[in-house]
């Protein structure tokens, strides 16, 4: 049964079951309260991210709205302006809440980007690796395997240091370094589906070998890559604040979460702690809010825990 | 042998391509000579260290010379110290294993205890808390959990130094900070660092193990014989669960080894992380492409030696793939 479900969750021009998988799934993922919360944590960020710019109390890289009088403020001190600065500012006077969530914005972006394009092409190799076998499957598995025996951060480094720091640049590294993994999980997931009776009806038919490819097989391959996508998004995330902390990846006119983290790392030492934690809490939440989804959602969405 | 043979032959082989695709990349980007020619040359000067540096060569040609120079150890100098690159990444790689080390200490000695009393008791509070701990432990970005150490244990209470490398004590020819007692107080905070990571992929794996096993045959007859609960787990289900685990430390010491980048630029230890920082930063192109040799080299021998430890922890993995 599970099986049906899943390939009509993914297509919808399958005549519907009984009951819509959708509504199973999200039946079931709203059983647990922890992945819930993480959910409604997961959609404020966001919506926060996303509306940065009319929600924010000063745009913090607008220098006329800035206020060198209000530099490094503690949390909740009002300042010269008469704003008050709930997260404090920063050593330019730059209110730290309008900071994080534009930094948000920019992290949020960025992993997103990487993350979609990653799976984009892991996805196609892999399919094509596993239908087609031989030594197109040898070649692209050879190349996997040589890639994911390197850390990501290595390959990410030394990519940057031949690209140089740069927005483009850093989502480049981060679909090289990406793209192996989801390869190696669309290759095993469409062998295991190639050898099912659907793909064999689809052969007998006579379709075409894209349609087979991309119309019945692809579908079927995509839970447990949306589990790692939801995944991957989160360490794509991390890995670029990073990157960017270290001063290899973002440049300082794209502040991501870890460039703010990074600026504010000076004044650690001096006492003046809330220009790097409050970045770094929400860095934080907004990694673990998308692990709490994605292991809810591996737990939904494997057809062995359906009983 | 045969195994070892062939695999140290693929290892050479990966060697070889890796040492291509970053000298590829490195000839695709730019000149050097715009780095290091003073910007009032004249033509003629800048032609003349072009031949010299031999940058008007073919392109194999060109690579032909570094790999020969590559296999005589010679890297380049340094554009930064103006030393050879090979040297400056040898004399800082002891500080950067000796961190390595210390986190693997850390994590497999805090590890699997922790996992298996999780395995072994699921239900307990203990064991809730120390799964959601590692899940914690996942999910903090490193850079920013290594800034709340210093700001906690270094600027607010004061306990350890806020960065550096201390004293070097010598024990048995082999010198490491790890010897002398304000030593320990710089690795402290570092290594724990470093550790926090794997620490929680160490009682994970230690758990799943645990459960594994404890629910298998072999465990209940030695209940049966009637041995002593703590010889079934240090012996029984310790032997058992240890396969993934030396994995893990094998295939992470290298992760840590890569990872020790982001410590070390933070504590500004003096190790081959912080060297790989600064030189991409000042754009020292022989130091980057030495550094990456070397972790290519440490990383293929790690591999290996991985794949034969296998073998020594459970005989019925053979080497050569084959089934018994």
């Amino acid at each position: 049964m599970s099986e049906t479900a899943i390939s009509a969750a993914a297509s919808p021009d399958v005549t519907p079951p009984p009951e819509r998988p959708v509504w199973r799934i999200i039946r079931d993922f709203r059983k647990s309260p922890l992945a819930l919360f993480g959910l409604a944590l997961l959609v404020v960020i966001i919506a926060a991210a996303f509306l940065a710019p009319w929600i924010t109390p000063q745009n913090p890289y607008d220098l006329r709205s800035l206020n060198i009088m209000d530099s490094r403020l503690a949390p909740g001190e009002v300042g010269f302006s008469g704003i008050s600065f709930w997260l404090g500012t920063d050593g330019q006077g730059r209110d730290m809440f309008s900071a994080i969530l534009f930094g948000l914005r920019i992290s949020l972006m960025v992993g997103l980007i990487a993350c979609t394009a990653a799976l984009i092409i892991g996805l196609t190799l892999g399919l094509i690796a596993a239908y087609f076998g031989g030594r197109i499957d040898t070649i692209v598995m050879r190349l996997v395997d040589l890639h994911l025996s390197f850390p990501p951060i290595l390959v990410a480094l030394i990519l940057l240091a031949i690209l140089g720091r740069g927005l483009e640049n850093i989502i480049f590294a981060l679909i090289i370094v990406q793209w192996a993994t989801f390869a190696r999980m669309a290759r095993a997931t469409a062998l295991s589906e190639r050898g099912r009776e659907y793909v064999e009806a689809a052969q007998s038919l006579g379709l075409s070998q894209t349609r087979i490819l991309f119309g019945h097989l692809l579908p079927n391959c995509l839970p447990p890559l949306m589990v790692l996508y939801t995944v991957e998004i989160a360490s794509a995330i991390a890995l670029e604040a990073t990157l960017s902390f270290l001063g290899v990846g973002l440049p300082a006119t794209q502040p991501s979460l870890g460039l703010l983290i990074a600026n504010g790392f000076q004044f650690v030492l001096s006492g003046q702690y809330w220009i790097s934690v409050f970045p770094g809490i929400a860095l934080l939440l907004l990694i673990v809010a998308i692990n709490l989804v994605g292991d809810r959602l591996r737990d939904v969405l494997n057809p062995r825990n359906i009983t | 042998m045969v195994y070892v043979i062939r695999r140290l032959l693929q290892a050479v082989f990966l060697a070889l391509v890796m040492s291509f695709l970053v000298f590829t990349g490195i000839f695709a980007v730019g000149n050097p000579v715009d780095i290091l020619i003073d910007p009032e040359a004249t033509q003629a000067e800048r032609v003349r260290l072009i031949a010299q540096l031999g940058l008007d060569r073919p392109f194999h040609e060109q690579y032909l010379i570094f790999l020969g120079n590559v296999l005589q150890g010679d890297f380049g100098n340094s554009f930064v110290y103006n030393r050879p690159a090979l040297g400056l990444i040898l004399e800082r790689m002891p500080a950067t294993l000796e961190l390595a080390f210390a986190a693997i200490v850390i994590a497999v000695v805090l590890g699997i205890p922790l996992g298996m009393y999780a395995g072994l008791r699921p239900g307990s509070a203990g064991s809730q808390a120390v799964m959601a701990g590692s899940i914690l432990g996942f999910s903090v970005p490193n850079f920013w959990q290594a800034i709340m150490l210093i700001m906690i244990f270094a600027v607010m209470l004061g306990w350890f130094p806020v960065s550096g490398r201390g004293q070097v004590g010598e024990f048995f020819g082999v010198r490491s900070s790890l010897f002398t007692l304000n030593g320990l107080q710089h690795i402290a905070l570092p290594a724990i660092n470093l550790a926090i990571g794997h620490l929680a992929l160490v009682i994970r794996l230690a758990r799943s193990g645990t459960q594994e096993v404890k629910a298998q045959d072999f465990i209940r007859f030695a209940r049966a014989k009637g041995l002593h609960e703590s010889r079934i787990v240090l012996v029984h289900l310790l032997r058992n669960i240890l396969i993934p685990i030396v994995t893990l430390v094998g295939m992470s010491f290298g992760g840590l080894i890569a990872f020790a980048v982001v410590t070390e630029s933070i504590f500004a230890w003096p190790g081959m992380g912080k060297l790989i920082i600064d030189s991409i930063r000042q754009l020292d192109r022989p130091v980057v492409v030495a550094y990456l040799i070397v972790i290519v080299v440490i990383f293929i021998i790690l591999n290996l030696l991985v794949d034969l430890l296998y073998s020594l922890i459970d005989p019925r993995i053979r080497l050569d793939g084959a089934k018994q």
